[in-house]
């Protein structure tokens, strides 16, 4: 496509509204990847079911986008826990996590998309409101609504999520699991709770990001693979552990993504995510805010 | 096949010599056979069973691949789809510019593939596993995108190759290509109990238990791990050089398949992955699984208990087949 100054500024906005959602996917992997050390592959997995969960509570009750947040969420969370229980009693007890850990979590973002589709078939879903389809003006950028709204929800959630863990006793542990476990038990505070804690706290976010997703664009169940390029590039590149690198990871990506799909077609914009990340782990593996 | 696999004793300790070169004659002695009796009956087996046969071997060529790397080292791999698809995509580019023998092609797709193995290893296997693991997820989507912007090749509406001809002693092509993957796994499952049995076997097998105590006591990791990811990817990209010609129209969601992906982690962890043996019954034991449940019931939900077999294997015997029956041995000695 012709250059132009206004493409660009037109793909930077885009590209920066479009980071604050891909914070709100990412900031799950950060806290069970980076956090916890548990490499939840799966993570795109539980955002698409909390998009097609979205898509069902709306269809069948007819449930705001928000009410299905505030219904879902908590659902997402207690699974989460339980799912954590699960996956330390089967896989990190045995210390199994890098062989047959990682594969179990593959295999579970394979059974939910292929559950997925055979729930509700391989078409692509959407969700309507009125107040999503108006558009806002920004200088001689127009923003819709559903751009809009996952960018603020996104900001909300690292922005409320970074006090929770800075403020609180239980997440002062997460970010102390992170560090270090046997310290941890020696001021006698549960490691274990900690990362059942967290990891609830990372699958609800999933499912908030994926209620998020089917408010931008209709949703098709191999939107997964795309996605977890997407977690783990913004992840990786904003230093693993890190909230501030998260966000701006997110950023980055979102505005190389719309730069590329303005100038060289959307075709492209898959290979940006996963070149970013190759490229990330192979000149600066520790991030831009790692350690 | 399997009968062979599962009277041979399991292997904690080194065998003797003897014992050891015994079961690599018998790997070999198998091969020759099925490739004999292919030759022999082929003309009594019908159509569908020669295409239900060819998938199970191209899967029993990936789920070994997989394993010298995955099993062994203890290095996940999760963009065997990408070494299969560079494999493939090698023989359509050859047969484009020059149709040539199938045999100089599958060579170039496994020295191309073992080469980018190699080059992704070199790049990410100082890194600690996962990242390797993410690095090949990213490699096989990074290589679809490639492919599908290329338009020498199809792009993304995929690209018809013909046949050659069917020389004399074969009846079909289609038995021509299964008695060369017979031969191919046959050659599969020989690397990969040779690696096992060797120094670089041991080596691999001290990584995946622990990598910093091997390398303290001298184990060479990095060079362990870069022929495992060389080998492993070879065979990959070998196993995908005859896939155009099996199918006679590609196109990159064939290629880069999550069926792939998926099929050649499952194979080694549901068989086992600590010996040459498990991703052969992994392969038969999914593999033909598979083939019934597409006649019997539909393709989107037979891969869908793959997905629940990989889980509740992973959960319930997590050595596998290989575990399960060496459990059974120790409990009965």
């Amino acid at each position: 496509m012709e250059f132009s100054w206004d493409l660009v500024i037109n793909a930077i906005v885009t590209g920066v509204i479009l980071g604050g959602f891909y914070a709100s996917v990412a900031i799950g992997v950060t806290i069970a990847f980076g956090m916890l050390d548990i490499v939840n592959i799966a993570h795109p997995a539980f955002m698409i079911a909390g998009a097609y969960l979205a898509f069902w509570g709306s269809e069948k009750c007819g449930f705001d986008p928000f009410v299905s947040m505030a219904v879902f969420a908590p659902c997402g969370y207690l699974f989460g826990r339980a799912f954590y229980r699960a996956y330390h009693f089967f896989f990190e007890r045995r210390g199994d996590e890098s062989l047959q850990g990682l594969a179990f979590f593959f295999g579970i973002l394979f059974i939910v998309e292929i559950g997925v589709v055979l729930i509700f078939g391989v078409d692509y879903r959407s969700i309507s409101e009125p107040y999503l389809e108006s558009t806002i003006g920004v200088g001689f950028v127009s923003v819709p609504w559903r751009m809009l709204v996952p960018f603020l929800v996104g900001l909300g959630m690292l922005g409320s999520i970074n006090l929770y863990l800075s403020r609180t006793f239980t997440g002062r542990t997460i970010l102390a699991v992170s560090q270090d476990v046997e310290a941890l038990r020696l001021v006698g505070a549960n490691p274990i709770h900690a990362k059942e804690v967290a990891f609830g706290i990372a699958v609800a976010t999933a499912i908030i990001a994926g209620v998020l997703l089917i408010i931008i664009q209709p949703v098709e169940p191999s939107i997964t693979r795309e996605y977890i390029g997407r977690a783990f590039a913004i992840c990786v590149l904003g230093g693993i552990a890190s909230i501030p690198g998260t966000l701006v990871a997110s950023l980055i990506l979102g505005v190389a993504e719309a730069l590329t799909t303005t100038f060289y077609g959307p075709s492209w914009s898959p290979a940006v995510s996963f070149g970013l990340l190759l490229l990330t782990l192979i000149f600066r593996p520790a991030g831009i805010f790692g350690r | 096949m399997s009968n062979q696999a599962a009277s041979v004793p399991p292997l904690r300790k080194p065998l003797p010599v003897s014992g050891r070169s015994r079961s690599g004659m018998a790997i070999i002695l198998i091969g020759v056979a099925l490739i004999v009796a292919t030759m022999l009956f082929g003309s009594h087996i019908g159509e569908y069973y020669y295409l239900a046969t060819y998938t199970i071997l191209q899967f029993i060529i990936l789920g070994t691949a997989w394993n010298i790397l995955g099993g062994y080292g203890g290095y996940v791999n999760f963009g065997t789809a990408g070494f299969f698809a560079i494999g493939c995509y090698t023989t359509i580019v050859l047969n484009k510019i020059f149709p040539m023998p199938l045999f100089f092609e599958m060579f170039v797709a496994a020295v191309t593939a073992g080469l980018i193995g190699l080059g992704t290893g070199y790049l990410t296997l100082r890194l600690r596993g996962v990242f390797f693991s993410i690095a090949t997820l990213a490699l096989a989507i990074v290589l679809q995108t490639l492919i599908v912007n290329w338009s020498f090749v199809g792009g993304a509406r995929g690209v018809y190759v013909i046949r050659p001809a069917v020389s004399g002693i074969f009846i079909s092509y289609v038995q021509f290509l299964v008695v060369l993957m017979v031969g191919l796994a046959t050659f599969a499952i020989f690397v990969a109990w040779a690696v096992e049995k060797s120094w670089i076997g041991i080596g691999l097998a001290a990584i995946r238990d622990d990598e910093a105590a091997a390398e303290t006591s001298g184990v060479p990791s990095l060079r362990l791990k870069l022929i495992a990811t060389t080998v492993s990817g070879a065979l990959m990209g070998m196993a995908g050089a005859p896939f155009p010609y099996y199918v006679t129209y590609v196109d990159p969601a064939t290629a880069f398949g999550l069926a792939i992906a998926v099929n050649s982690i499952a194979m080694p962890l549901v068989g086992g992955t600590a010996a040459w043996w498990g991703p052969v019954v992994g392969a038969i034991l999914l593999g033909s699984a598979q083939q019934i449940l597409t006649v019997t019931i539909s393709s989107a939900a037979n891969l869908f208990i793959v997905g629940i077999l990989l889980v509740g294997f992973l959960t319930l015997a997590p050595r596998g087949v290989v575990g399960i029956v060496r459990g059974w041995k120790r409990g009965r000695r």
